[in-house]
């Protein structure tokens, strides 16, 4: 049988983090109560007007930035049209023309065999970030057979980022959209928290024969987390793979992900083809940016966004942080993947070894192994560990110190698990785990498991 | 006069805004308001007359009535567009025209009737009925009618206002307000300004807000002021014009106010005649006074000029696929959901949205609507829309190679005739209508620049004609010039209205149009 190419493209939403949303002045908040975040505009009262919130753009040129875009100096917003309870004005003001930035890159990492030993990385072109305004939730009550409708989120500032099919497969998507979120975490220009609905993914998903044209794709919907996205896709890839082997053909359709079942189910009830009648936005004029060269000298500063001096402020990518943390610690470079992985374990590693004589190469083994499997193991996160990085930096100076042997630090540790506020010296000392240097103490012990041993 | 016999003392705005409101009871068969808010117009004349009083008015505006279209946001006051989809909708907040006015201090006596949604050029259309020129029971009017019937009731063969500012227009033409907002996208301040024998302005695209202004084409729609003299609309222009924040398509240049001076020398002047404005179904009649406005200028020194607007034929159905095109856009958040009317079928989500629009829409709308969007399909964007913007473009360049070869302003008519007995304009539809009679007024809409119509002089019939001046771009300070004098030249005769002698206790009467400046 001739062997398949999957072929997996991305489209991401992530919400912008700013203060008010994208056109009106009114409040951007997580699960604030139903409809209190609602300006006349958000509710398209008739006569209102959207006006560009500038925070909006400058987080939308940083993440094209931070992907290696090109920043489109000029760019568009137009209107797409569909009928929805949570799309009050009936349209949806996005950038489809000319998006705010386009040609980036993306470059991830992926472990080979899951053995953390072997990374490979790889790269997937970004086709575009665009802006557009997020609808409001709408929740079907099928017993009272209504509609709720919430606008809280309808107008809230995105960025769409959309990926090209350089993908192959759940695992190299998810590693791709694991490392979008940190630099978006990481610029501030998105908290990328899948849970709050930040960051939504949807993927297209298609297979081939080698040297063939690409197939029929499908567009799967609803995942919620990134572990989903891989078993999604992966789902769908098998799912087209079996039907076209069985003889049968792939509908250019959206499916939803259940993952409960773990499987992907055809939404046909949502008309395939719709026709979004796009129309430019005729009360935003074009959005120009500039850049130190064509920067006007008399413009007001408040007025413009200057591309290079965001540039100038962008903070180390999470790429360049890994790098700096080989060089500068010499740990390897998974481990780095790791420690970047872990919100806040980075900072831990860097404060334990600031307050320990332990080389950094051995304390790497304690915070990825030790620390990291007893936070996984109690579900918590580096903020909530019980264990501070100065407890860790005592106890593992102990250890340097050769006042215990690692056995025993490893007791100590999962004492201190406990968080009941007693330093690592102490509990050495009341379970009376220190080595013991002298000769004779160590002989006067010795003689006593032997005497021992003789009277049983 | 108005502003200086209230600054005088002559007359209190109390008085004023009781009088304007007693003659708008006794003009109610003109239907030219749909709410008059009396209680909020007298609380605000008291709060003037206390600033009077103390020697503090805020301007000139402050004591002044003033009507507005029922297409601006008014809080607290219904606004409804002629519309059953508003029918009861009272907005939260301003247009940002309205509270300019208000923060003046100017009166305001209430909302004026339109076409639904200003689709029209008759001011028939609209769901609270059609609205009566005054000019229909003038003395004038009547002296050149043959007379039909001998009843002494109210039903001559009245003529409309033109539209779709017609309310505002029959407002300030009756003397229930001295000035009034309206709104222009195709010719919609101007065409019912020259048929009630007012002074339009549609400004410059860009200079006035449009933020609370209920859209028809946001890339062509402007707050349009209607006034009975040129002066007066210079007042309320200078209170209007200005950046906005909340409306990002005003420019951000600051706006000075300016007084216009009363030109004697038009030497320098060059007024530009378009050839292609001789349109098809122009009357002889307003040919000729045409013809004799551009010899008034001639004589007076001026450089007359024959140019060409080569375009011109294009522009109605340019305008046709783009205005479409944006109401289908605009109309689409009326679906009953967060405000407005909601029909009673809940069977889903799409039947209720259907049902609510048919409800709502009357059919003109509604025919717009299935239009534009036909316009917007992917299939025909690029051979209707993309072209009809293309063509716009063409015809805005008209423009700018005429200015760019010397002319200062242009001379036009503004309408084909003069206004229409109802019974004759309704035997077309709103479509036909709206494309004969937009025809002169809407290449200015489409090219963002400023024009004003000035009553000229009476028709055969009685009617007021009134010519158009089409300026450059944000030059609306010598466009008004011009205007000025010509409205000098031509001296425009004051409305012989029954109702308004009756109510005249000498305010009126000595101005011979009765300004407020």
């Amino acid at each position: 049988l001739a062997p398949w190419v999957p072929v997996v493209g991305l489209e991401i939403h992530a919400q912008i983090s700013s203060n008010s949303k994208l056109f009106s002045g009114s409040q951007v908040q997580f699960a604030a109560p139903p409809n209190s975040l609602v300006s006349f505009f958000d509710a398209s009262l008739p006569g209102t007007l959207p006006v560009l919130n500038r925070r909006c753009v400058e987080a939308a040129v940083m993440t094209g930035l931070a992907l290696n875009c090109s920043i489109n100096k000029k760019s568009l917003f137009d209107r797409k049209h569909y009928f929805y309870a949570d799309l009050p004005a009936g349209y949806q003001i996005t950038q489809q023309r000319v998006p705010i930035a386009v040609n980036g890159s993306l470059s991830y990492s992926l472990c080979i065999d899951n053995k953390m030993s072997q990374m490979v990385t790889k790269t997937v072109r970004i086709k575009q970030i665009q802006l557009e305004q997020d609808s409001g939730k709408s929740l079907h009550d099928d017993t009272r057979n209504q509609t709720l409708v919430d606008l809280n989120r309808a107008g809230v500032g995105l960025m769409e980022v959309v990926m090209e099919p350089d993908m192959c497969c759940g695992e190299e998507a998810a590693a791709a959209v694991r490392e979008l979120q940190l630099i978006l975490q990481t610029l501030g220009s998105s908290q990328a928290v899948m849970a709050e609905g930040q960051l939504r993914v949807d993927a297209n998903v298609s297979v081939h024969h080698p040297g063939e044209p690409y197939g029929v794709r499908t567009e799967v919907k609803n995942i919620n987390s990134i572990r989903f996205l891989a078993k999604a896709i992966d789902y769908e890839i098998q799912r087209q793979i079996e039907e076209l082997e069985n003889g049968g053909t792939i509908l250019n359709e959206t499916r939803a992900f259940d993952s409960k079942l773990g499987c992907t189910i055809s939404m046909r009830d949502k008309e395939g083809k719709q026709d979004y009648r796009f129309m430019p936005e005729p009360n935003l004029p074009p959005l120009i940016l500039y850049d130190a060269k064509s920067l006007p000298a008399n413009m007001n500063h408040q007025q413009v966004i200057n591309i290079d001096w965001i540039h100038e402020r962008l903070p180390d990518l999470p790429s360049v942080k890994r790098e700096k943390l080989v060089e500068q610690y010499g740990v390897l470079p998974e481990h780095s993947f790791t420690l970047l992985n872990e919100d806040g374990l980075a900072e831990f590693f860097e404060n334990v070894v600031k307050q320990t004589q332990m080389k950094p190469k051995k304390v790497i083994g304690w915070i990825l192994q030790d620390l990291l499997s007893y936070l996984k193991q109690h579900s918590l996160t580096v903020k909530e560990s019980p264990v501070s990085p100065s407890l860790l930096a005592d106890l593992l100076n102990l250890l340097e110190k050769k006042e215990i042997s690692s056995t025993a630090a490893k007791q100590v540790l999962a004492e201190l698990w406990k968080g009941e506020g007693k330093t690592p010296l102490e509990i050495v000392k009341e379970q009376k785990l220190q080595l013991l240097e002298d000769q004779k103490e160590l002989e006067q012990i010795c003689q006593a498991v032997i005497d021992r041993q003789e009277n049983e | 006069q108005v502003a200086a016999a209230l600054k005088e003392g002559h007359v209190t705005p109390t008085e004023l805004c009781q009088r304007c409101l007693s003659l708008i009871k006794s003009t109610k068969f003109l239907n030219a308001y749909i709410t008059v808010a009396e209680e909020t117009a007298l609380k605000q004349a008291e709060a003037s007359e206390e600033r009077y009083k103390k020697g503090q008015p805020l301007g000139v505006l402050d004591g002044i009535p003033i009507a507005v279209k029922d297409n601006f946001n008014t809080a607290g006051i219904e606004t409804t567009c002629a519309s059953n989809m508003l029918r009861g909708y009272i907005s939260p907040y301003n247009a940002t025209v309205v509270q300019k006015l208000l923060d003046q201090g100017a009166v305001l006596l209430g909302k004026t009737n339109l076409d639904e949604f200003a689709m029209g050029s008759g001011s028939t259309d609209g769901v609270f009925g059609p609205v009566r020129n005054p000019w229909s029971y003038s003395r004038q009017y009547k002296e050149k009618s043959v007379p039909k019937s001998h009843s002494e009731d109210k039903e001559p063969d009245w003529v409309i206002t033109g539209g779709s500012s017609g309310g505002s227009a029959a407002a300030v033409s009756s003397f229930t307000c001295f000035a009034a907002l309206g709104s222009d996208t195709g010719g919609s301040t101007r065409n019912p300004a020259a048929h009630c024998g007012v002074v339009g302005l549609k400004p410059t695209y860009g200079l006035i807000s449009r933020h609370g202004l209920i859209p028809l084409v946001n890339s062509m729609d402007v707050p349009g002021i209607l006034t009975r003299c040129v002066d007066d609309a210079a007042v309320v222009l200078g209170s209007l014009a200005g950046h906005d924040p909340k409306d990002s398509t005003t420019i951000q240049d600051n706006f000075k106010p300016f007084e216009l001076p009363n030109l004697t020398d038009v030497s320098k002047l060059s007024i530009g005649i378009p050839k292609e404005y001789h349109a098809p179904g122009l009357s002889s009649e307003i040919l000729t006074i045409w013809s004799k406005a551009a010899d008034l200028f001639e004589n007076a020194g001026a450089k007359v000029v024959e140019v060409s607007l080569p375009h011109t034929r294009y522009s109605i159905v340019c305008y046709h696929v783009l205005c479409t095109a944006e109401v289908a856009s605009n109309m689409a958040r009326f679906d009953g959901l967060e405000y407005g009317h909601r029909s009673d079928m809940n069977e889903s989500t799409e039947s209720m949205y259907a049902a609510t629009r048919r409800e709502g829409f009357n059919d003109v709308v509604r025919g717009r609507i299935l239009s534009g969007n036909y316009f917007l399909l992917k299939q025909n964007y690029e051979k209707y829309f993309i072209k009809a913007q293309k063509v716009r473009r063409l015809i805005a360049n008209d423009f700018v190679k005429v200015f760019r070869s010397g002319v200062d302003v242009l001379l036009t008519p503004t309408t084909l005739s003069d206004a229409a007995p109802y019974v004759e304009f309704i035997k077309e539809d709103n479509r036909t209508r709206s494309a004969q009679d937009d025809i002169l007024t809407q290449a200015a809409n489409m090219a963002g620049l400023p024009a004003i119509n000035v009553p000229t002089v009476l028709s055969e019939r009685g009617l007021p004609v009134g010519l158009q001046f089409i300026g450059r771009s944000f030059q609306e300070q010598q466009l008004l010039t011009v205007a000025k004098w010509f409205e000098k030249q031509v001296q425009f005769p004051m409305i012989q209205l029954e109702e308004v002698n009756r109510h005249d206790h000498g305010v009126f009467q000595h101005q011979k149009s009765a300004s407020f400046s």
